[in-house]
């Protein structure tokens, strides 16, 4: 009886948070398309998700790059195939992991603080003094961050496509002895605009993702310091298997067709 | 007289623990109310229910004589505009500079332009006798006092016709105790505010209560003028006014009349 309670319990608990997850994405949707829009709120959430997130994503895509160009390297020369390493770290970099390392490493840095910042907003009765105030927290607090981070993803995507693409030709031409001039010929030859903008298509999905799981789990976050240590948790890791099961699920309705 | 604010048999539980068990009570227009009862005994849920943080499972919250319990947040916006609140800790936004915390209701909702808004911050802050010196200050960088005075400042700074006061003392040293009753009374009276304070700090009230009403257990269970407040025979508010800690007032479960004397102890 006991377990069949247990069952009974986490089943209750899943279904409740599930459904109050998607009460709030309404709230926040509207809260988006409804006026007022704090558009310096945004341009400040855009620097610091953007801006801020740029060394991090910069450096995780170079070594990226750098690794799979070794990884194919090796791996072709078992089948004299060596030449084929400039289109497959193009392919590899723009269509999965420029935008899914570029957001678990945002997803780290971003979903943590949004989460912490809000989750403390919230024990320290700031979220109940916006609403005394006259001020929708979904549009002040909620709504430009998720439109920043929705906006900035596909940026960042670009720039770990772009450095991610440097890595394997820096380490392709260096470590290898590729010609420079046909690596880049190869790579501009292999890679398509569809390529390219599924990325983008996959990273503001996650950026949405990333905003949203932060602002959530601090909104809710209760029991002082710790349960914000614990939102902060939370927003990392349900942000981080989202994007990753967002990824599959998009991966296989862009490229089944 | 109609009631500013009027409380009629509200209920409100969390899971299985009830509350508020039919909370009734009347503020009149301009009357300075403070709610007294132990840590617990439903003050600050009863405080939000009214400000519509908090949704009682039942009764009826009138403010101006228009029902506010089930009134959707964009439903009472002009009801909001009208409220000011001063909470525990001050509340004050840690991302914004003292001035912008002050004026945030005018930059925010009413658009006022930054200049407009500064001068207002002055003007609030100098009703609770701080100097212009801090309004670029961050609110990190001020005392508990200080933080305590800019929130009033805020929670006066668009003259509300009602202000809410939440242990506005708590935490405080007595002298600045003294002046943040002081400071409440003085900004009330010339705002002509109707107030609404929950508390636990006898000084408080005897400051700046025009009528009291004592909450325990989710209900009121006494309420009067700070006269009769002094000269009331009833055993929970002498017990409580009186700081004692034997009587019928139990405290976390445990009835302290029937827990041994400090004499019975030793």
């Amino acid at each position: 009886m006991t377990f069949l309670a247990t069952i009974g319990a986490f089943f209750l608990a899943f279904f409740a948070q599930s459904g109050r997850l998607a009460v709030f994405v309404g709230q926040t949707l509207a809260a988006m398309l409804r006026p007022p829009i704090y558009f310096r709120i945004i341009g400040q959430q855009i620097i610091r998700i953007g801006y801020f997130s740029l060394p991090v994503v910069a450096l995780t895509s170079f070594f990226t790059g750098g690794a799979l160009a070794i990884q194919i390297y090796y791996g072709g020369n078992q089948f004299n195939s060596e030449a084929i390493v400039s289109s497959i770290v193009a392919l590899g970099i723009t269509r999965e992991l420029g935008p899914v390392l570029g957001g678990l490493m945002v997803a780290g840095r971003v979903s943590a603080a949004i989460a912490a910042e809000i989750g403390t907003m919230r024990v320290t009765e700031q979220i109940d003094a916006l609403t005394t105030l006259s001020t929708n927290p979904h549009k002040y607090l909620v709504a430009p961050r998720v439109i920043a981070a929705t906006i900035c993803m596909p940026v960042l995507a670009l720039v770990a496509d772009i450095i991610g693409i440097f890595g394997g030709f820096v380490v392709g031409t260096q470590s290898f002895g590729f010609n420079a001039a046909i690596y880049v010929q190869r790579t501009i030859n292999f890679l398509g605009v569809d390529d390219v903008t599924s990325g983008l298509i996959k990273a503001a999905v996650f950026g949405f993702i990333i905003a949203m799981m932060g602002c959530y789990n601090g909104y809710y976050s209760k029991g002082g310091a710790q349960g914000v240590g614990r939102a902060t948790t939370n927003a990392v890791v349900s942000a981080s298997i989202l994007i990753l099961a967002a990824n599959y699920l998009m991966t296989s309705l862009l490229f089944s067709a | 007289m109609t009631a500013k604010i009027a409380l009629t048999n509200v209920h409100k539980s969390f899971g299985p623990k009830d509350v508020l068990r039919g909370v009734n009570l009347e503020v009149e227009t301009g009357q300075s109310l403070v709610v007294i009862g132990g840590s617990g005994s439903g003050k600050s849920v009863m405080l939000k229910s009214i400000l519509g943080l908090l949704t009682p499972d039942s009764g009826s919250i009138k403010i101006d004589s228009r029902e506010t319990v089930g009134l959707a947040r964009r439903g009472r916006a002009d009801i909001d505009h009208q409220i000011g609140m001063l909470f525990q800790n001050g509340a004050l936004f840690d991302s914004l500079p003292v001035w912008k915390n002050v004026a945030f209701r005018a930059i925010q909702n009413d658009g006022m332009n930054e200049a407009d808004a500064r001068d207002l911050a002055v003007d609030a802050l100098k009703r609770v006798e701080l100097g212009a010196e801090l309004l670029d200050l961050s609110p990190a960088a001020l005392s508990g006092g200080m933080h305590k005075r800019v929130g009033l400042a805020r929670a006066i700074a668009s003259k509300p016709e009602i202000i809410f006061f939440d242990e506005p003392t708590t935490g405080l040293d007595p002298i600045m105790t003294d002046v943040i009753n002081h400071l409440i009374r003085n900004c009330v009276q010339e705002l002509g505010a109707t107030t609404v304070t929950i508390t636990h700090d006898m000084t408080s009230v005897r400051a700046i209560a025009d009528k009291t009403a004592l909450l325990y257990k989710g209900e009121i269970i006494w309420q009067g003028t700070t006269d009769e407040l002094e000269g009331s025979d009833d055993p929970f508010l002498n017990q409580f006014i009186n700081g004692l800690a034997h009587g019928p007032i139990e405290v976390e479960g445990q009835k302290l009349d029937s827990a041994p004397s400090p004499a019975e102890a030793v």
